[in-house]
């Protein structure tokens, strides 16, 4: 658990994202993008795309092995797929945040949950739509497996993997800095089916600064 | 390296022939490449953080790509991912084509890139891959460690494809393998004809989620082929 030193009264841009929604977004090398958690247990699934060329974007597994551990929380870089650092996280008042769980897709809901919630909402169709908004368009292809942050995904030593119950809580934070010009592209989570939302999905803050 | 297109109910039977082998693979539906194996469904489908007989590979539109029908190993690892040349020549040391020929020391990331190409995919086709053969665990904490000697000299691993897949893979070193000398270790690849699963079949009853992702499989494969 890290605080961040920065106010949230001088950040120089902020926005509320509603659940199941979706943002994209420019962080200019140097600035610093805080998510905040403003109900509580709201995962927030985030990718992140070099601005100059979104050939290069965020990889799991990349950012998984340069710090040989699963979850991201202070001091972790986020990797590209070309093995450059994208951003670093600075402060974290949640702990850990997911990198294993992905999106959800309403062709993976009925995989998961039952035939019948092929209709409802889901975090790749709200990602499909903010890829071919941005200023070059993105397609499904550039959408890989992304960060969740707000999370718990927790893995046993014995290789069991569940969803759990959030740990985070209202107000908590993830804070990084960009170690390059990128684009950020969330989907506020709208799955009703497991508690990574806690049956609930709220609303999250993204501020810059 | 190989690529190649393997037809639904095919079985691809890989060998590590020396032991310590690792077989990282990409799967593609052969006449859809912008379906492909996805890492995150086909974990939280099944609740596992690695795969084994009988879990499934599953796809990012709800269905099966393939499913592991016979299995001597055990563990075989999700999500490390593959090498690329900076850490090959950080790990190994300089060994070029020039110096060396055939010999010389190939990452995972060019390999799959190369593969890729001659399909018409590429960078952006690129997700995190298996590795068959090798195991890491993961702690409390999640810190991750590589475990030695997961496979040994004649272990074989099976998979029966439940699509037309595109098959991606290399036998480069696992990133996190510890071994500080650059091997090549060899694999063989076999593909035999089979049977359509029986709808007891191990694969399909481990999880339910698995049964409705080979329903989508026959809701695919009905709407898209004459029936039978």
């Amino acid at each position: 658990m890290t605080e961040s030193p920065l106010q949230a009264e001088a950040a120089t841009y902020r926005e509320v994202i509603p659940a199941g929604d979706w943002w994209v977004h420019e962080i200019k090398k140097g600035q610093t993008l805080r998510i905040l958690d403003l109900e509580g247990n709201q995962a927030a699934d985030t990718l992140f795309f070099s601005a100059a060329d979104p050939t290069e974007r965020y990889s799991a597994d990349r950012t998984i092995q340069e710090q040989a551990a699963l979850y991201l929380t202070t001091g972790t870089k986020l990797m590209s797929t070309e093995g450059n650092a994208l951003l670093t996280i600075t402060a974290d008042t949640c702990g850990r945040h997911d990198t294993l769980g992905g999106a959800c897709s309403r062709e993976s809901n009925t995989m998961r949950y039952a035939h019948d919630k092929e209709c409802m909402h889901a975090c790749r169709d709200s990602f499909i739509r903010g890829a071919q908004e941005w200023n070059v368009e993105l397609t499904k292809r550039d959408l890989t497996c992304n960060i969740n942050f707000f999370m718990n995904v927790p893995v046993t030593p014995d290789g069991q993997l569940s969803f759990a119950d959030g740990i985070s809580a209202p107000g908590r934070y993830v804070e990084m800095k960009a170690e390059m010009d990128v684009v950020c592209l969330i989907s506020n989570c709208p799955q009703l089916n497991n508690p990574c939302n806690g049956w609930n999905p709220t609303p999250v803050e993204v501020l810059i600064f | 390296m190989w690529s190649g297109v393997v037809s639904r109910g095919k079985r691809l039977r890989l060998t590590d022939l020396d032991g310590g082998s690792n077989v990282s693979m990409l799967l593609y539906n052969a006449l859809e490449r912008h379906e492909r194996y996805n890492m995150p469904d086909t974990l939280k489908g099944q609740h596992i953080f690695y795969l084994r007989a009988p879990y499934c590979l599953h796809s990012d539109m709800g269905r099966l790509l393939a499913s592991i029908t016979a299995d001597m190993v055990g563990w075989h690892d999700t999500v490390c991912g593959h090498s690329d040349a900076a850490r090959v020549l950080a790990k190994y040391g300089e060994h070029n084509y020039q110096q060396a020929h055939n010999d010389w020391y190939r990452n995972g990331r060019d390999c799959f890139l190369i593969e890729l190409a001659k399909w018409g995919l590429g960078k952006k086709d690129l997700v995190p891959n298996l590795n068959f053969f090798s195991k890491v665990v993961s702690n409390e904490e999640g810190a991750l460690s590589f475990v030695p000697g997961n496979s040994k000299p004649g272990d074989s691993i099976e998979l029966r494809f439940e699509l037309d897949a595109l098959v991606v893979l290399n036998t480069c070193q696992h990133p996190l393998d510890p071994e500080t000398e650059y091997k090549h270790r060899h694999v063989k690849l076999e593909v035999f004809s089979g049977d359509a699963p029986a709808l007891d079949d191990a694969s399909l009853t481990i999880r339910p989620e698995n049964q409705r992702a080979w329903a989508n499989n026959e809701t695919y494969h009905n709407l898209r082929f004459q029936l039978p």
